[in-house]
């Protein structure tokens, strides 16, 4: 119920303002974009979409921030390991 | 509706049974999960029982329902040797040959789709579940229910299609039959095929000689058919390119059997997905089948069309594709052989069968836990083939 | 697939459960609890448990809007089914929702004109093209589903459809949270908080829970390293004796939430006075109905609906296993009597029910991830 999967907006349709056509890997699907009316989405920018409408935008920078804060912890851990493969060769 | 007080009692009693006889009321620890999971092992290994006075959508998906079915009314009917290894062909032995024998229906709808009609279905259909008996296909039958006031030019068509499908398999149809029911029924045409081959192979395949240590081999990305229909229908405003991957497989197969004699089982992912062939593998063999998430070939189109309608690739239907249960140290060469074919070309090692959890198949995510992928329960996408 | 794959990256979960597992004081066990349904499912389905150290322990709340429909509504929804001339239209996770008469599936099989649909502008297809029949939408789910609900009854009045009426059984998700918080056989250490639900509410709501229960609160994406994050950051705040509401699912909620998703509901939706649900009883101010000015939209209005309430079946603990209390297989009837085909209860028959998430995904022996360094 909670399913909300991300997809990008490729166009508007003509002649009805509240509708997009998103494409989520490849899919294409139209959905109804008027919960989003005070800011609507740009074709390329990307959406949460649930049960044919879209529900927010996906903001890429803080995605892109979430990413990092995660790359950062991989790579702390990473290099933990690695301090502790050279400690046992020891 | 259904007798739902008498065996809630009924478990409620054998509840009590068992935690009086473990001597103790509920404790806490995983020693009383234990206890619990073994109770449900030991509930689901009982006698099936149709308990619905009606027949649903669920009988008709390849999940569990369906497999209750088959058990409980048909085999319970028909109770014989030859029925009871309930495999995708009988063997047969006459006057000294061994002959498999299959039939499937066909009710696919809409008729025609991205990459086929019900007419490929129906030829293909049962000439690879003859060719997964080991079996070479030689002859089917067609039988056909039309409905009143369908055009002749499409059944013209389908019956093209299969023409054309026979040739490829290197089949024939040498009988049939035909009924016409009134408007509103047989919505459209139904097509039933039956089929034999002559197994000639030195093999006997069955998803029961399945072994720890064997390996579990898929020929392709799966769920391209099942995906294609839904698509198809019309019903979701999706579009997708992407077609069916429905085709002959007796001659990747009999490549396959030449280059790797350890196979053990093979079955054709129809309805239900790779994952029911997996339980089904789990179940006759009495062993665990461990596969890895990230192993499992899904094309982009197949995965973006189900995270968009929350199911789940491995329950979708295939009508092309095959799975190979193989001895571990020729896993290599069976992949090898299928890699030389076009129809074989995305094969890929999705995981292995083990003595743990015997009957149980375990996914290793993408992410690194682990699930079970049990048979499915009801029926995401009906009227799949 | 974008926005997805980066957050099942397996090392980068390593790295989080090194550091949850850091975290946790000798001794002590935590115990969380994941509110939304859509959690409960990834959890199971991509193996998360095995990520967490042994103390702590993720309890599944009652944030799943088909797990708490209770029996006498299911009772209406097929009555309104049964009725002549009538389509009944619902999303997929309704259709075996057993009522004390069956299920939608049930009715279905015995000739009910009962459709799934994936989206409520589906439903509004199906009225335009059967003029002539009375199409209904049975309308379920919590703020994340209300605002499309919502959309697609304006839009029905700008097209001046007169065949088309929703059940509205939609709930909000805060009064049942303190429904839990005011529970006096549990005890919770946090929140991971529910994740699409804020798109639409945004996170000020759940301030109460830090400010006055002094439990922190995470909204959490569903992406498995979204949950593995939250729980990081619900750890450190533990560790440091913070209580304060965080948003790890930046990139989709807005602190804010949707404020014309908001008022799309509150046009053409109020607040019930109070509603039942399943397994934490009547609940003040916790669900939605139409309002008086779209009552030509309401199927409770144009319909006669018998609104008897039903009492679960004596064996079904759902109600326990809705609060966190007890979990799945500590239910009498769990696996036994109770299974996904033959679901007893709510949480068996949803897909992101905590049973049925066990059940199917969850139910066997626990593989712990190694993720010590030391």
């Amino acid at each position: 119920m909670c399913l909300g999967i991300p997809g990008e907006v490729i166009e508007f349709l003509p002649d009805q303002s509240d509708l997009a056509r998103v494409d989520v890997s490849g899919v294409k699907r139209v959905i109804n974009i008027g919960l989003l009316a005070d800011d609507p989405p740009e074709p390329g920018e990307w959406v949460l979409i649930h049960v044919g409408f879209a529900l927010s935008k996906i903001d890429e920078a803080e995605a892109a921030a979430a990413l990092q804060f995660l790359e950062g912890i991989g790579q702390a851990y990473a290099d933990e390991l690695e301090a502790l493969q050279a400690s046992q060769i020891e | 509706m259904t007798d739902r007080g008498t065996w809630v009692d009924q478990a409620l009693r054998e509840h009590e049974e068992h935690a009086r006889q473990a001597g103790r009321p509920a404790g806490a620890g995983t020693d009383r999960e234990q206890q619990v999971l073994d109770r449900i092992d030991r509930a689901r290994k009982r006698r099936p029982r149709v308990r619905e006075e009606r027949i649903t959508m669920s009988h008709g998906s390849g999940g569990k329902a369906t497999r209750t079915l088959v058990e409980a009314v048909f085999l319970d009917a028909f109770r014989n040797a030859l029925l009871e290894p309930l495999e995708d062909a009988a063997q047969l032995h006459l006057n000294g040959s061994r002959v498999a024998l299959t039939t499937d229906s066909y009710v696919v709808s809409p008729l025609f789709f991205p990459g086929g009609d019900i007419g490929d279905l129906a030829v293909n259909g049962t000439v690879n579940d003859l060719a997964v008996s080991g079996a070479t296909p030689l002859y089917l039958s067609a039988g056909f229910i039309l409905e009143e006031g369908f055009p002749v030019a499409d059944l013209t068509r389908i019956t093209g299609s299969m023409k054309a499908a026979a040739e490829v398999a290197g089949v024939q149809v040498v009988t049939g039959d035909t009924k016409v029911v009134q408007k509103g029924k047989a919505d459209g045409c139904y097509i039933n095929t039956a089929g034999i081959g002559v197994v000639e192979h030195d093999v006997s395949l069955g998803v029961a000689n399945a072994q720890p240590g064997d390996a579990v081999i898929v020929s392709g990305p799966i769920g391209e058919h099942g995906v294609t229909i839904m698509l198809a229908r019309g019903e979701l405003d999706i579009e997708a390119d992407i077609t069916s991957d429905t085709a002959p497989l007796n001659g990747l197969i009999a490549e396959l059997l030449s280059a790797a004699p350890g196979v053990r089982a093979l079955r054709d992912a129809t309805r239900g997905g790779v994952a029911t062939i997996l339980n089904e593998v789990a179940t006759a063999a009495g062993a665990g089948v461990l596969v890895s998430e990230d192993a499992i070939p899904v094309s982009p189109v197949v995965r973006g069309a189900s995270e968009l309608l929350g199911i789940d690739p491995m329950y979708v239907a295939c009508e092309g594709r095959l799975v190979a249960v193989v001895a571990g140290d020729q896993a290599e060469a069976a992949l090898a052989a299928l890699h030389a074919s076009p129809l074989g070309a995305g094969a890929a090692v999705i995981g292995q069968i083990t003595d743990d959890h015997p009957g149980i198949v375990l996914l290793r995510t993408a992410f690194g836990g682990t699930r079970i992928v049990d048979l499915l329960v009801g029926d995401p996408l009906p009227r799949i083939c | 697939m974008r926005f997805v794959d980066e957050f099942r990256d397996a090392d980068k979960a390593h790295a989080l459960a090194a550091k949850i597992a850091e975290l946790c004081e000798p001794g002590r066990q935590y115990k969380l609890m994941e509110v939304c349904g859509g959690h409960t499912h990834t959890i199971y389905k991509h193996g998360l448990e095995d990520y967490l150290p042994e103390s702590v322990t993720l309890v599944h709340g009652p944030g799943c809007p088909v797990c708490v429909i209770p029996m006498g509504r299911v009772d209406d929804a097929m009555h309104l089914a049964a009725q002549p001339d009538t389509i009944m239209t619902s999303f997929g996770d309704m259709m075996r929702v057993p009522g004390s008469q069956g299920s939608f599936f049930d009715a279905k099989a015995a000739g009910t004109d009962i459709r799934m649909v994936y989206s409520p502008l589906d439903s509004l297809k199906i009225a335009r093209r059967n003029p002539d029949k009375r199409v209904v939408f049975m309308a379920i789910g919590m703020e994340t589903t209300t605002p499309s609900t919502a959309m697609t009854v304006l839009r029905a009045a700008a097209e001046g459809l007169d065949n088309f009426s929703i059940f509205c059984n939609h709930v909000t998700i805060i009064p049942a949270i303190k429904a839990i918080l005011d529970s006096p056989d549990l005890r919770l250490d946090g929140f991971i908080g529910p994740g699409h639900v804020s798109t639409v509410i945004g996170c000020r709501p759940y301030e109460f829970i830090a400010r006055d229960y002094g439990k922190p609160v995470v909204v959490a994406g569903f992406e498995p390293l979204d949950i593995l994050q939250s729980i990081y950051m619900l750890m450190v705040q533990l560790a440091e004796g913070r209580s304060e509401v965080e948003n790890q699912y930046t990139r989709v909620v807005p602190w804010d939430g949707n404020l014309a998703a908001l008022k799309a509901i509150n046009q053409v939706m109020e607040l019930r006075p109070y509603f039942e649900w399943r397994g934490l009883g009547f609940i003040s101010h916790s669900a939605m109905r139409v309002r008086p000015e779209y009552a030509r939209f309401d199927a409770e209005m144009l319909f006669d609906v018998p609104g008897v309430r039903v009492a679960d079946p004596k064996a079904c603990q759902c109600g326990e296993v809705l609060k966190g209390v007890l979990k799945p297989w500590e239910c009498k009837v769990f696996g036994t009597a109770c299974t996904p085909e033959t679901p007893i209860g709510t949480c068996m028959v949803s897909p992101e029910g905590a049973c049925a998430a066990y059940y199917n995904f969850g139910r066997m022996n626990r593989r712990r991830v190694d993720v010590s360094i030391s």
